[in-house]
């Protein structure tokens, strides 16, 4: 049984559980799949941390990929922006870990005091997949506790942006403070008030001053404190000369107040502090659901967050690493395996292949010669090269997209509902309470006035109407986020529903970079074929493979001679036939076109034709793009590619669309910007860096990721790749969700109008207030959460 | 009857008391982390050699 369960084992990397078939590293039994796993495992086996591997079943991550170079981590002026506090002995610091993913890697990173006991504590947060660590910085230096990080497998992200520094900013626990003692109030209050509203005898009456005062009490910290955040907004509004809904909630917050105390210190009634109480209560809650958000995402990346802290420089006394905010025009750097470029620069020395997957979504590594200008963002693959810098970070290529003005403006603005309401409501309320006043004025009754006018304030406050948009939107938020479709915010949500006009990129957004497809363009002999095969299946180059499988099953032809250069190419001779497969300039022919990668095939001195390696449409783009232009979306294509696949897509998408190629970061965003002066409500699908500009152009900034923990673009919704089919669904819900906003709307104004009629001939009875105010809320509350699950229910959203 | 105003007085301490609590909590930062507790608890100091039992534990913590 157990040799059985060894055989299966035997089979995938004990570390990482990637696949193993051939492998050297073999200790106590166990096989991995490299080196670095191996490495991780003896780490943890000699420091008696095997229990790792006993939570959870191959808990880690390959190690194959290489390390980056820490030496910038010694300079102390990077080391000081990155750590949180530091005194003579500890220091504490923050990392973002993207590979945390399970029990096992909490249980590691909260024990790293076994493995060096100059860390005193570690604490992980799993869901926004950091660890904070007190170590002491006199006996392990942060190099050193990176290295230490590295070395068990959990390599921390540090990048220009501090994402981790960032999220610390949001924070919730002011409000949190304000809806408790709101709660708690309201509360006490309304058991206060309990012996008012059920009647009180005649000896009892002694206690109803008491009561009173109680009451009073609990109002003025409800008052200054929970609700103070609406009287500044709604003086903020005035000031600027807008009515938002605060403005009345504020209004009527103080009118119950000041009517109440008054009430109470002239002993002339009960009052309705109850009803101040849980009014801020309820509308505290709606804010507080409002401005949940996702803390693991982060929505606010730009290129600094894919840029590394530092780079290593090349001056006369040797390497030394600088921050890359103090790099100049001029100096030589050095990228490494796996490095970024920082900026734009032109090659001096080493074979450069440059991965720009981060910038245009496309995967596949690119050549480029020396003396040629490589652009920042690039991600170096293979040995280490020498550039020199020709523009500053910030005036790269990529990165002067963020000086452009779209950028400088703070946060976007959406329109909504509840804005466009609020200014008729506000003056039809204020309208209201005065024609009930003068009324009862010139009928004589001042009292009667003072009653009427301060009930229709109070009854009329729109605390439903406050709750019914983020008690929907958050409704609608959780349903797309189970869809894995991730919103920002509310807000953006109601800006989904009004779109009317949808942009694609192409790499990576419309075609997936996990699936791709060779293409082949020339012909081939079925003897040529059969050799291609048998000499592609000597080498372990990706491509290679991709070729072998492309080819499908031939006879194998013994070859006489075989030779591979790494990442240039293979030559073999097979009886008389000399075959030589690999790039252009392996070959020495010209290249066909600059973009992709392409292998070409050259059999006695003879280019017989090329590879070309693309990657595949996502699947069911042709349905999504059906459905939207069912629904009367207009769609166009804006990619930074060439046209070499237009006739594809011209099949897929209408003829209406235009399809634009050949476009650079900042034609993007401009053409964004045209098409939203014709009046369209745009909505902009991108992934990589150079849709950046788009996205925060448009009026909805989708970034389609495959892995959301990935970087992606700053951008308003992260939309899993998986659910791009739902694409459609996702925008017939978003307009679902703003109808049962109109609902609920109409719903609160039925309260308000019913509870008007009573207020107007000066009748409210501060029972009938305490009675309506919850009521109305609780309705608001239940329909608006019932009906957008049955409108998700009906778009197949949820089961 | 004047008992009540004693009664009432206690009532409102106590749940200053728990509303004093709740602030403390909530400044230390202990409503921040809603998640890794729930699976630091059943981390033992050191894991129990008998494999199997454990495994058997593992695999219905995955389950769920």
């Amino acid at each position: 049984m157990s040799e059985v369960r060894d055989l299966v084992k035997g089979k995938v990397c004990y570390h990482c559980g990637d696949k193993v078939e051939d492998t050297p590293y073999l200790l106590d039994n166990r096989t991995f799949c490299c080196l670095g796993c191996q490495t991780v495992y003896q780490v943890l086996n000699e420091n008696n941390l095997q229990s790792y591997y006993k939570y959870n079943q191959h808990p880690g991550k390959s190690q194959k990929e290489n390390t980056a170079d820490l030496s910038y981590l010694d300079e102390s002026n990077i080391a000081a922006k990155l750590v949180d506090y530091k005194d003579d002995k500890v220091s504490i610091i923050t990392f973002y870990i993207p590979v945390i993913h399970c029990s096992s890697c909490i249980w590691l990173l909260e024990h790293l005091y076994k493995l060096n006991p100059a860390v005193a504590v570690s604490t992980v947060d799993f869901m926004k997949r950091q660890v904070s660590i007190t170590f002491k910085h006199n006996e392990l230096s942060l190099r050193e506790l990176v290295t230490l990080l590295v070395n068990i497998g959990y390599e921390p992200k540090i990048t220009m942006q501090d994402v981790v520094k960032e999220g610390k900013k949001i924070n919730q626990k002011d409000l949190i403070g304000k809806i408790t003692v709101a709660g708690f109030c309201f509360g006490n209050s309304m058991m206060i008030s309990f012996p008012e509203y059920f009647g009180m005898a005649e000896f009892e009456r002694q206690y109803a001053q008491f009561f009173g005062y109680m009451n009073l009490a609990f109002g003025i910290p409800v008052l200054l404190y929970s609700a103070s955040d609406y009287f500044k907004s709604a003086w903020r509004s005035l000031k600027q000369k807008r009515l938002n809904l605060d403005v009345p909630l504020a209004l009527g917050i103080f009118v119950l107040f000041f009517r109440s105390a008054l009430e109470i210190l002239t002993n002339s009634g009960a009052g309705f502090m109850d009803t101040l109480c849980s009014l801020v209560f309820f509308i505290l809650i709606g804010k507080w659901v409002q401005q949940r958000t996702y803390y693991h995402i982060s929505f606010e990346r730009d290129y600094r967050s894919y840029f590394p802290v530092a780079v290593t420089v090349l001056e006369e006394g040797g390497e030394r690493p600088i921050q890359i905010a103090d790099l100049q025009v001029g100096q030589r750097i050095l990228v490494r395996n796996n490095e970024i470029i920082p900026a734009d620069a032109i090659l001096l020395k080493g074979d450069a292949s440059v991965d720009f997957s981060f910038v245009t979504g496309e995967s596949v590594a690119i050549e480029k010669t020396l003396g040629e200008i490589i652009y920042a963002g690039g991600r170096q693959i293979g040995g280490a090269i020498e550039l020199e810098v020709v523009k500053p970070v910030s005036q790269s290529y990529l990165t002067k997209l963020w000086n452009n003005e779209s950028f400088k403006t703070q946060e976007k603005k959406f329109d909504t509902f509840i804005d466009f309401i609020s200014k008729y409501f506000t003056l039809g309320l204020i309208a209201i309470a005065g024609v009930a006043c003068v009324f009862w004025l010139v009928g004589g009754d001042a009292n009667k006035a003072w009653g009427a006018f301060t009930a229709v304030l109070i009854i009329a406050c729109p605390c439903a109407l406050a709750l019914s948009s983020p008690f929907t939107l958050s409704a609608a938020l959780s349903i797309f986020d189970r869809n894995k479709f991730y919103i920002k915010n509310t807000g953006a949500i109601e800006q989904l529903s009004a779109i009317d006009c949808v942009v694609f990129d192409k790499t990576g957004t419309i075609s997936s970079p996990k699936s791709s497809t060779m293409f082949f363009e020339g012909e081939l002999t079925e003897t040529e074929w059969s050799l291609l095969s048998s000499v592609c299946r000597n080498s372990n180059h990706p491509l290679s493979r991709e070729i072998v499988k492309w080819l499908g099953p031939c006879t194998v032809v013994p070859l006489d001679a075989f030779s591979e250069i790494t990442g240039k190419g293979m030559e073999a001779i097979s009886g008389r036939v000399e075959i030589k497969v690999g790039s252009a300039s392996f070959l020495g022919v010209k290249s066909v076109n600059e973009e992709g990668s392409m292998v070409y095939v050259m059999v006695d001195g003879e280019v017989k034709g090329y590879f070309t390696l693309e990657q595949a449409w996502r699947k069911d783009l042709s349905l999504v793009v059906d459905r939207l232009k069912a629904n009367d979306y207009e769609l166009h294509l804006i990619s930074g590619d060439n046209a070499r696949r237009s006739d594809a897509l011209k099949l897929i998408f209408p003829a209406s669309a235009q399809l634009l190629f050949n476009q650079s970061p900042s034609d993007k965003l401009q053409q964004i910007d045209a098409w939203q002066d014709q009046g369209k409500q745009v909505c902009m699908l991108g992934d990589g860096l150079n849709d950046a500009g788009a996205l925060r152009k448009a009026d909805l900034g989708i970034a389609v990721s495959d892995d959301i923990n990935n970087f992606s673009p700053g951008c308003d919704a992260i939309l899993d790749g998986d659910s791009f089919a739902k694409l459609p669904s996702f925008f017939a819900f978003a307009k679902d969700a703003v109808k049962v906003i109109h609902m609920s709307f109409a719903i609160s104004l039925t309260y308000n109008v019913v509870g008007l009629t009573f207020a107007v001939q000066g009748t409210m009875s501060p029972l009938f207030a305490a009675i309506l105010m919850p009521l109305s809320t609780v309705t608001i509350i239940s329909f608006t959460s019932l009906t957008t699950r049955w409108f998700a229910r009906r778009r197949k959203l949820i089961g | 009857m004047s008992i009540i105003f004693f009664l009432i007085g206690c009532s409102v301490f106590i749940a200053l008391i728990f509303l004093g609590a709740f602030f403390w909590a909530n400044r230390t930062g202990q409503n921040e982390d809603m998640y890794t507790p729930s699976v630091r608890i059943l981390f033992e100091d050191e894991v129990v050699e008998d494999e199997k039992v454990l495994e058997e534990g593992v695999r219905k913590t995955d389950k769920k």
